[in-house]
C-alpha cells in the first residue's frame, strides 16, 4: 500500500492505494469522483479520459501513483456556481449525448484539444475526436458541439 | 443535417397553450445531470460493507466439467465465499419471456454451469471478496478441469446432441400463406440467393452491472443497476428465489446504452441477488469489457437461402426462404423472438401473394444470442433488398422500378398480412411507401447524383450508390400504465414502468404531459425504473416507449385535467363546462379577469386532510392524481428508405461511406431533434454491422473479438455526413397522437443500402452476399477481376 495525494480539480485527496491501482479506480473509488467512467479498461474507448497536467489521458491506462504531483481535471470540475461550462452547454444544445456514459470522456477530450489548439482545423478535430467511442449518437452532434465552442472561442478572441 | 431545429422553449406568449411542446425540439431534461457527471450508472452504486463478485468463466467452448477446485481461491486474501454449480443447483434455469414457441425450457441457461459448459465465457464459478481486485486475484486461482467435446460452430450443420435426449435444434419456426407451389410453378423466372449476416451485438459503452442488497430489517431484497425490463426481471427472479413482488425491488439508475442487450435477465443478476440473501452483505458485480464481449447477448448471425418466383414484369409471385439462426450455447430470455420476427417481417413494404419461411433455430457453442437494435429486420432487410436488386438485374430492369411495381400502395392501408410477429397479427397500419421513395429521390436529386457518380467513375474512382426500402415495427403492446400526481407544491410527478436506456424518454413523456396540462415541460418530474413506485411496467424495448407510455401519459394527463376542472368548478362555484385550462391554471371561459386556480391550489384543496376546502366532500379529497392506461393489440409500422454512397480504395479494398440519407416516416415526431438523434445513432450501428463489426471464432470455438481493438465499432472518422429526412405523412391510427417508434429505423436498412452501394461501386451486381463487407473480400474481388 502506498500513501499519496491526488490533486483533483484543485482539491487534494489523501488516499492509500496499492501500487497497481489504476488512476480511474482511484478517482472513482478513493476520491469519490464517479463522473469519470470505465468503458473498456484497455485504452481504446476513451470513456475514462481526464486531463492530467492539461493532457487528455486514458485514466484506465495510468496508475494512481503515477499521477501524484500532477493536476488532474475531471468532469466534476467543469460547471461552476451551477452554471454549465460552455462545452457542456453546447453538448445539450446540439443533442450531443444520449445515454451520457461516454460524455464525460468526450468533454474532457474536447477541452484538452481546444485548450491546446483553439483554432484547430475541422480535419484535425475529426481526427482527434475519433480517439473516443460513442455508441449512441453517431458522433455528428458531438462534432457539431465541439465546433460550436471552437468557433465561439475564436469569435471571442477576435473581439 | 438540413433540418431546422428550434432550441429551448419559446416564451409562453408566443405560442398557443395547445401543443406548446409536442413537435418541438426542446432540450432534454436528462442532460444537465449527465453533463455534470452526476449520473448514477451501475458501477456508481455502492453500499457499506459490500462484497465484490468476480465470475470464473469457461475457457473452452464445449466440455464436460470434471472437477472445479476452489481450495486456493477460498484461502486467498479477502475472499468470503466461492460458489460452483453445486452451490446453486436448486436455482431454476433462467426462463424465456412469453412466446408462442413451446418447448424451449430445457435449453435455457443455469446461473452457473452444472455438468457441461457450452461457450467460452459461460459462468462456472463465482468468488466473493471484500475488494474487486482481490476477487479478481482469487478467481484466477479457481482450477477448472474439463473433458473437451467437439464444438458446434456452424448452424448450417446438421443438428447434433445437446444432451442425452435432445439435439441442437430446439425448434423450427414456420410461417407462410398462399399457394407457394403454384407461385413457383407459374413463375417466369426464379431468382435464388444465398446470404449471410455476421454475429454482432449492441455493445453499450457501459458494461453490465448489478448491486444487490438484502435489508433484513425490512425483509426487502433490492437490485440496483437494472434496465429495460425491471418488472419482468423482478417477477422472474422472485420466482427463482422464492420471494414476492412486495419484498423484492429493482432500481434502474442511469443506463449507458441498451440496444437490446442491456437489461435482459442474465446469470449474474440472479447470482448477486442470491448472494446478498445468503451472505447477508451487499454484493456488487461490474462486468469488464472482455466479459461483456463474450458473455452479454450476441445477435444477428443468420444464413438465408431465399428464392423469389417472379413474373416477366418483375412482380413478386412468391418468396420462399429457408434460414439458419445461430443462437449460441443456450436459449436466453428472448426465446425464439428474433427467428419469429425475421420470418414474420421479412416481406417489408412489398406485396407478396405467397410466402413460406422456415427458420432452423439452432444452438452452437458460442455466446448465446438475444436481440440487437432492429432485430430480425437488419438481417431480413439485407436479404430482401439483395433479392430485389437481383430481380432487377435478372430482368434488366431499373432497381427502383422493380420496387415500385411491388410496393404496397397507400390506398391499400391498413394492409393485413396473414402472418404474425411477436404474437400479434401483422397489419401494416398506415404508410405511403412510394411517396417516401419519391421524396427521398427528390432530396438527393437522384438523376443528378447518378450523373455525378458516373463522371467520377469515368475518372477511375470506385464510387457507387445503393438504396434500400424497409418497414420497421414499433409500439408493442399490450398495455402501459402512467400515474400522474400534482403535488400541493405544484410539482408534477409522472411515474412510469417504462425504462430509460438513454433515448430521452423522460423528455418525451414530459412534453406530452405538459401539453395536456398547459404547463412548462420542465415542471414534470419523471420517475422510472423503480418497481417499488409502480406495480406494473413493460420497460423499454421494441420501440415502444413513446408510443405506449406516451399514449398512457396523454390519457393520465387528460384524467388529471378532468379532475382539476371538476374540483375547480366546485371551488369556484361554476359548472365544469364554464372552465378551461390555460398555462397551468383553471380559468373561467370568456372572463378575462375571472376567478382562477392553479393546479397547485387545486391539489391543496383536495388533499386528504385539507382543512381549507370546507365545501369539498371528504370522498373527493383524494389528491389530484390519476392513472392512465393505454392498450394496443397491434404493433404499428413506421417505414423508410436508406441511401448510401460509398467510395472504395482500390489499393486496400476499404469501403468508405461518403454520404448517407435516412428517410423515415415516424407518424408524429414528438421531439424532432431526438428522432434525428435516434436515426443518426442507429445509422452508425448499421454501418458498423455492414462494414466492421463481427464476433469471430477460431476452429476451437475461441472468441477472437474480445477487445475493442478486435470488435471494431465506427468512430467519428468512419461516420459519413448523414442527412435525415423525417416525415409525418402516415400518422398511426392506433394511438391518438399518431406516433410511431424512432429507435430502430436508423439501423434497419443500413446493411442493405451499403451492400447495394458496394455492388454499384464495383460494377459487380450481386457481389455482396455477406455482412460485414470486409476489405479483404473486396480486395480479393478486385484482384481476381484484374487477373481475369
Amino acid at each position: 500500500m502506498k500513501d499519496l495525494t491526488l490533486d483533483v480539480n484543485g482539491e487534494l485527496h489523501r488516499i492509500r492505494v496499492e501500487p497497481r491501482r489504476t488512476l480511474v479506480d482511484a478517482l472513482r473509488e478513493d476520491c469519490g469522483q464517479t463522473g469519470t467512467h470505465i468503458g473498456c479498461e484497455h485504452g481504446v474507448c476513451g470513456s475514462c479520459t481526464v486531463l492530467v497536467d492539461n493532457e487528455p489521458v486514458r485514466s484506465c491506462l495510468m496508475f494512481a501513483v503515477q499521477a501524484e504531483g500532477c493536476k488532474i481535471r475531471t468532469v466534476e470540475g467543469l460547471a461552476s456556481a451551477g452554471e454549465l461550462h460552455p462545452i457542456q452547454q453546447a453538448f445539450t444544445e446540439e443533442h450531443a449525448l444520449q445515454c451520457g456514459f461516454c460524455t464525460p470522456g468526450f468533454l474532457m477530450l474536447a477541452i484538452g484539444i481546444l485548450e491546446k489548439n483553439p483554432a484547430i482545423s475541422d480535419d484535425d478535430l475529426l481526427e482527434d475526436l475519433s480517439s473516443n467511442l460513442c455508441r449512441c449518437t453517431g458522433y455528428k452532434n458531438i462534432i457539431a458541439a465541439v465546433k460550436r465552442v471552437r468557433d465561439t472561442m475564436a469569435g471571442a478572441s477576435a473581439r | 443535417m438540413n433540418s431546422n431545429r428550434t432550441q429551448g422553449l419559446a416564451p409562453a406568449q408566443e405560442v398557443s397553450s395547445e401543443s406548446r411542446h409536442v413537435g418541438r425540439s426542446v432540450l432534454r431534461l436528462e442532460d444537465p445531470i449527465l453533463l455534470r457527471g452526476e449520473g448514477t450508472f451501475a458501477a456508481d452504486v455502492n453500499f457499506a460493507r459490500q462484497l465484490h463478485m468476480r465470475v470464473v468463466r469457461s475457457a473452452v467452448a464445449h466440455a464436460r466439467i470434471r472437477q472445479i477446485d476452489t481450495t486456493a481461491a477460498r484461502a486467498a486474501g479477502g475472499v468470503v465465499a466461492v460458489w460452483t454449480g453445486r452451490d446453486v443447483a436448486e436455482i431454476p434455469l433462467i426462463p424465456t419471456r412469453a412466446t408462442k414457441v413451446q418447448g424451449l425450457e430445457p435449453y435455457c441457461q443455469p446461473i452457473l454451469a452444472q455438468d457441461r459448459v457450452r461457450y467460452v465465457g459461460e459462468p462456472v464459478a463465482v468468488v466473493f471478496a471484500t475488494d474487486a481486485y482481490l476477487a479478481e486475484d482469487a478467481a484466477e486461482q479457481v482450477q477448472v478441469t474439463v473433458d473437451e467435446l467437439p464444438p458446434v460452430l456452424d448452424a448450417r450443420a446438421d443438428p447434433s446432441a445437446f444432451d442425452e435426449v435432445r439435439n441442437t435444434e430446439p425448434t423450427i419456426i414456420r410461417k407462410g400463406y398462399g399457394d407457394i407451389e403454384g407461385a413457383f410453378a407459374a413463375a417466369h423466372a426464379v431468382v435464388e440467393l444465398e446470404l449471410s449476416i455476421g454475429r454482432h451485438s449492441g455493445v453499450p459503452m457501459e458494461c453490465r452491472g448489478a448491486v444487490a442488497r438484502y435489508d433484513a430489517a425490512r425483509d426487502v431484497l433490492e437490485m440496483h443497476g437494472a434496465a429495460k425490463k425491471s418488472h419482468w426481471n423482478r417477477d422472474v427472479m422472485a420466482q427463482m428465489l422464492g420471494r414476492s413482488r412486495s419484498d423484492f425491488h429493482l432500481f434502474e439508475g442511469h443506463v449507458g446504452g441498451g440496444f437490446g442487450v442491456r437489461g435482459e435477465l442474465y446469470p449474474e443478476d440472479v447470482l448477486v441477488c442470491l448472494a446478498a440473501l445468503r451472505l447477508r452483505r451487499p454484493v456488487k458485480w461490474i462486468e469488464d469489457r472482455r466479459e461483456n464481449l463474450m458473455a452479454t447477448n450476441h445477435s444477428r448471425q443468420q444464413h438465408h437461402r431465399i428464392q423469389a418466383a417472379i413474373s416477366g414484369a418483375g412482380e413478386l409471385l412468391g418468396i420462399r426462404d429457408v434460414f439458419f439462426l445461430d443462437q449460441g450455447g443456450y436459449v436466453r430470455t428472448h426465446g425464439a423472438r428474433v427467428a419469429d420476427m425475421s420470418a414474420g417481417l421479412l416481406l417489408g413494404p412489398y406485396r407478396v401473394p405467397a410466402y413460406q419461411a422456415t427458420c432452423h433455430y439452432r444452438l452452437t457453442n458460442k455466446t448465446p444470442c438475444g436481440t440487437y437494435r432492429s432485430p430480425g429486420r437488419f438481417e431480413t432487410t439485407f436479404v430482401r433488398e439483395r433479392l430485389m436488386d437481383a430481380i432487377a438485374e435478372r430482368l434488366g430492369l431499373d432497381k427502383l422500378e422493380v420496387r415500385r411495381r411491388n410496393l404496397v400502395a397507400a390506398h391499400e392501408m391498413p394492409y393485413s398480412r396473414p402472418l404474425d410477429a411477436l404474437g400479434v397479427d401483422v397489419v401494416l397500419d398506415s404508410g405511403d411507401y412510394a411517396g417516401l421513395l419519391d421524396k427521398t429521390l427528390a432530396r438527393l436529386d437522384w438523376n443528378g447524383l447518378q450523373a455525378r457518380l458516373a463522371e467520377r467513375r469515368k475518372q477511375g474512382e470506385l464510387v457507387g450508390v445503393g438504396l434500400a426500402m424497409f418497414v420497421e415495427k414499433s409500439g408493442l403492446g399490450p398495455s402501459d400504465l402512467v400515474r400522474l400526481t400534482v403535488e400541493p407544491s405544484g410539482t408534477i410527478e409522472l411515474v412510469t414502468g417504462a425504462a430509460s436506456v438513454g433515448q430521452g424518454m423522460e423528455t418525451v413523456l414530459a412534453q406530452i404531459c405538459a401539453d395536456e396540462l398547459g404547463i412548462d415541460y420542465r415542471r414534470v418530474r419523471v420517475v422510472r425504473g423503480r418497481t417499488d413506485r409502480i406495480e406494473f411496467g413493460n420497460g423499454a424495448h421494441a420501440s415502444r416507449v413513446t408510443v405506449m407510455s406516451g399514449s398512457a401519459t396523454q390519457i393520465a394527463a387528460r384524467n388529471v385535467r378532468a379532475l382539476a376542472l371538476e374540483f375547480a368548478a366546485r371551488a369556484l362555484k361554476r359548472s365544469p363546462e364554464a372552465l378551461t385550462m390555460i398555462d397551468g391554471r383553471v380559468v373561467t371561459r370568456n372572463e378575462a379577469e375571472g376567478a382562477s386556480l392553479t393546479l397547485a391550489e387545486i391539489a391543496k384543496l383536495v388533499e386528504p386532510n385539507a382543512s381549507c376546502a370546507p365545501d369539498t366532500p371528504f370522498e373527493h379529497r383524494q389528491g389530484l392524481s390519476a392513472d392512465g392506461w393505454f392498450y394496443s393489440d397491434h404493433m404499428n409500422y413506421p417505414y423508410g428508405v436508406h441511401v448510401a454512397q460509398v467510395c472504395i480504395d482500390p489499393d486496400t479494398g476499404v469501403v468508405r461511406v461518403e454520404r448517407y440519407l435516412a428517410s423515415y416516416d415516424v407518424g408524429r415526431a414528438v421531439n424532432p431533434m431526438l428522432v434525428e438523434g435516434q436515426i443518426v445513432g442507429g445509422v452508425a450501428q448499421g454501418i458498423g454491422g455492414a462494414l466492421f463489426e463481427q464476433f469471430a471464432y477460431d476452429l476451437a470455438g475461441q472468441p477472437q473479438s474480445t477487445t475493442f481493438a478486435d470488435y471494431l465499432m465506427v468512430t467519428a472518422s468512419e461516420m459519413p455526413d448523414v442527412d435525415v429526412l423525417v416525415t409525418e405523412d402516415a400518422p398511426s391510427p392506433l394511438n391518438p397522437l399518431g406516433m410511431k417508434g424512432a429507435g430502430e429505423g436508423g439501423t434497419n436498412a443500413a446493411g442493405a443500402a451499403v451492400a447495394a452501394a458496394v455492388d454499384d461501386a464495383l460494377g459487380s451486381p450481386g457481389f455482396v452476399t455477406a455482412l460485414p463487407i470486409l476489405p479483404r473480400d473486396v480486395y480479393r474481388h478486385l484482384a481476381s477481376r484484374q487477373r481475369g
